[in-house]
């Protein structure tokens, strides 16, 4: 039936103010109830084919051809009042980043109630019952007074459940949600995405699920569009896609997550000597307690990765190391030596042997430095060589991290961000290292990318006999490349110990939920979870 | 035509004729003016002539020699006192922002104290102990606009220190000398020279309205805020004199803000584009 479908777009076509074609002739139906995910990696085009459904464009972008169809209006062809009548109340948007797009002057229940006040279509009253309703279904605690906070005072899951409310404000009939549970962590992810889902299917909304993680539109999606470069790759049902891909683009998408499991780090770099012991370290924010007494220890050749989600003090245990945070108690040895603690007491030896990678890249080097600037300072400042020399390392250095010589006169805006992370590692590798700390080295890049990131990670390992701490919320990054992983919880580890031991069990607790709430690449996964916690709550109930 | 790397609206050009042209003849007035500065070389008050296009001054002296020889010695004058001014502020700022503790609380403390006295009034005071010399003038304009430039360098030195690249050249071990004039500053340019246009507005109508009191530079030297003064009793006979050094001052700042502006609004839509509605 052709009245099904309800949003249609038909050659779309948008262009950036340069000239450069930004999406090249995309279709896409979308019927009732229907959940189309758009996956790619950065720069595919998904977000502004999930904003040119509101035919809107972001600065220097514009719709230059095309279509938008919704529930039978050609969008394009109206002007921007009848635009604006249409965006929020038949077609609404989830962002990505729920924190940055609350106003934070504003309490919840004003911004909810927004757009139905605005469009006209419910009184305040209606339009507060209908929030608090929203709420209720996506399990926000303390639904009736949830409304009067203030977006500070709720985690992160809740602030974006509480945008899906408030895309659900006006009842639309079609919902773009644009990577809405990439920001969270993987325990919340999965909260969050049983509750979209639900969501999507209790209303009937027909939903666009933009996102890079193919394993986790697998569990939301009816059908998959594969993006690449602003065109379509191919289209096709979830299962199909994940079993049967016929492009073989969509193949190595699929390939990098099925990977991990079968593939695990050797133990062939690891030496009995010792680099780095951290003992009974504790360190706080003010007051704030944030690691709670860490005993940690890295030998020659080894990767121990710490695990654990966002406010674990992960983080923070990295700032120990490289001594931007000295911890209040606890000793640190380094190469059997004690470690000053803090940065100003340690020698230019000691902060050479000690480098750190940092997770996102592009603010990781200085834009304005071209790259030799960025890898020769290193070179220059811990050796003392002179210009010619200096170059001459450089372009060892770009060899060893496999980025063209010519890179060298290039500016980090003209890299791509799996470039300028080589450039990082190049950074740190020119300080001729014992021990380099990753904080989340890959987790700003697409799979791909982050792919061959991790296997130029191990490479150097085996040829420079390289010791890593690697800090990671990515499980599936600790299986390939972490001899030891530690998990840590609240400032603690609730677990330290060879990384296949880890994974194989028995585990501790915590470990066992972060394994269990890491989306597996099928598309009954969400669902076989939801079945093993119903049945765990039955023998509970009688 | 592009400048830049960018291609500039319609009245950006307008500015950048003006102040071209401005340029060119302050830098080459002793062979561009028709007369010596202080020649006399007609009556008070002349009418405009084919011998001297805009007439005489209050002494008869030729009223577009003066306003050259004005305009070079403001704009000379200005400039000097918005890059001393820059420097001390933009010193001072990063090495605020970045060192932070003691130092910081030291210097903001003494720029409140500094900004709670109004500037004219200062710039009266020290004058008026001082003598009004051109040394004394320039230093005196410059440590009273460092305030404003400190502020805005303290503020983008903040915003940069937290950078990565900034830490990471901490962690390496470098110095405060190398994290402000390699990290920092190169990243805080084109602000910085957009305030730049703005602050030399500001000092050049700062000197012109100390002169027009005048405290600012003295004769026989000329100047476009004193030139306004001296020939103010000419409107008095509904004659011109005046308004020709002040339709210049207007001019010069207004091309300057013209510039400047579409400056700024490169910064802030690089794409030089909006959302589509």
């Amino acid at each position: 039936m052709i009245h099904d479908i309800i949003l249609e777009i038909k050659g779309l076509q948008l262009g950036s103010v340069a000239g450069a074609v930004i999406i090249d002739k995309v279709d896409l139906r979308l019927k009732q109830g229907e959940v189309l995910g758009l996956i790619g990696e950065s720069g595919a085009g998904k977000s502004t084919i999930g904003l040119a459904a509101m035919c809107y464009a972001r600065a220097g972008v514009h719709i230059a051809g095309g279509e938008v169809i919704l529930g039978g209006v050609n969008v394009r062809a109206l002007d921007a009042e009848g635009r604006r009548d249409v965006r929020g109340k038949r077609i609404a948007y989830i962002a990505q980043s729920a924190a940055a797009a609350f106003n934070p002057a504003h309490t919840l229940m004003d911004q909810v109630c927004e757009a139905p006040l605005i469009h006209n279509i419910m009184t305040r009253p209606e339009a507060e019952a209908w929030a608090r309703q929203l709420f209720r279904s996506l399990d926000l605690p303390d639904p009736e007074n949830f409304g009067s906070r203030y977006p500070h005072q709720v985690s992160g899951g809740q602030l974006q459940r509480a945008m899906a409310a408030m895309a659900m404000s006006c009842r639309p009939d079609v919902l773009v949600l644009d990577e809405p549970t990439t920001a969270l962590d993987v325990t919340t992810q999965i909260e969050v995405l049983i509750l979209l889902k639900s969501l999507i299917r209790e209303y009937r909304t027909a939903a666009l699920y933009i996102t890079h993680d193919l394993a986790v539109v697998a569990q939301v999606a009816d059908r998959i569009k594969v993006l690449r470069h602003g065109k379509e790759v191919e289209e096709g049902l979830t299962d199909q896609i994940l079993h049967h891909a016929r492009q073989d683009y969509t193949a190595r998408l699929v390939a990098v997550r099925g990977a991990a499991a079968s593939e695990r780090a050797t133990k062939a770099t690891v030496t009995p000597e010792t680099v780095l012991s951290i003992q009974a370290c504790h360190a706080y924010y003010g007051d704030f307690h944030v690691v709670k007494g860490v005993s940690l220890d890295v030998r020659r050749g080894e990767t121990v990765a710490v695990v654990g989600e966002s406010g674990s003090g992960k983080s923070t245990l990295a700032r120990i190391v490289t001594g931007l945070l000295p911890p209040r108690s606890g000793e640190i040895l380094f190469q059997g030596k004690p470690l000053p603690l803090a940065l100003k007491a340690r020698d230019k030896e000691l902060k050479r042997r000690i480098q750190l990678v940092y997770q996102i890249p592009d603010v990781a080097i200085n834009p304005r430095h071209s790259v030799l600037d960025s890898v020769g300072r290193p070179v220059q400042f811990y050796f003392g060589l002179g210009r010619e020399l200096v170059s001459k390392r450089a372009k060892e250095l770009m060899g060893l991290v496999e980025l063209p010589v010519d890179f060298l006169q290039r500016r980090p805006g003209q890299l791509s961000g799996g470039q300028k992370q080589r450039v990082c590692i190049a950074r740190a590798l020119a300080a001729n290292p014992d021990l380099i700390i990753l904080d989340e080295p890959t987790s700003a890049l697409d799979p791909l990318v982050a792919e061959e990131i991790l296997k130029l990670l191990r490479r150097l390992q085996a040829e420079l006999g390289l010791s890593y701490v690697l800090i990671t919320h990515d499980l599936d990054v600790v299986h390939r490349i972490a001899h030891r992983t530690a998990v840590m919880l609240k400032g603690e580890f609730v677990a330290f110990d060879q990384t296949e031991t880890i994974f194989d069990g028995p585990y501790h607790p915590y470990t066992e939920k972060l394994i269990n709430a890491v989306p597996v690449m099928r598309s009954d996964w969400l669902d076989g979870v939801l079945a093993k916690r119903a049945q765990a709550a039955l023998p509970a109930a009688h | 035509m592009k400048v830049f790397g960018q291609k500039p609206t319609p009245s950006a050009w307008f500015g950048l004729v003006v102040m071209a042209i401005f340029m060119v003849v302050v830098i080459f007035t002793p062979w561009l003016a028709p007369y010596e500065e202080s020649a006399n070389v007609g009556g008070t008050w002349d009418e405009p002539s084919a011998t001297s296009w805009l007439g005489g001054d209050q002494i008869g002296r030729d009223m577009l020699t003066r306003i050259m020889y004005g305009s070079r010695m403001t704009i000379a004058v200005a400039l000097a006192i918005t890059s001393l001014s820059f420097l001390i502020g933009i010193v001072l700022g990063f090495i605020s922002a970045v060192v932070g503790g003691w130092v910081d609380i030291f210097f903001t403390r003494l720029l409140d104290v500094m900004l709670s006295i109004p500037s004219l009034i200062f710039a009266l005071i020290i004058l008026g102990v001082f003598g009004s010399s051109i040394p004394v003038l320039i230093l005196t304009i410059a440590v009273i606009d460092s305030t404003r430039v400190f502020r805005l360098a303290r503020a983008l030195g903040m915003n940069l220190s937290v950078m990565e690249y900034v830490e990471a050249a901490r962690l390496r071990g470098e110095g405060l000398w190398w994290v402000i004039s390699r990290e920092i500053l190169p990243n805080a340019r084109a602000p910085l020279v957009s305030e730049f246009g703005l602050r030399f507005c500001f000092n050049f109508l700062f000197i012109a309205g100390l002169s027009f009191l005048g405290l600012g530079i003295q004769p026989p030297y000329a100047d476009l805020g004193g030139m306004v003064r001296e020939n103010a009793a000419a409107i008095n006979f509904g004659m011109m004199a005046p308004i020709y050094p002040a339709v210049t001052i207007a001019l010069l700042t207004v091309s300057v803000n013209l510039v400047v502006d579409w400056m700024l609004s490169i910064d802030a839509r690089p794409s030089g584009a909006q959302a589509e509605l």
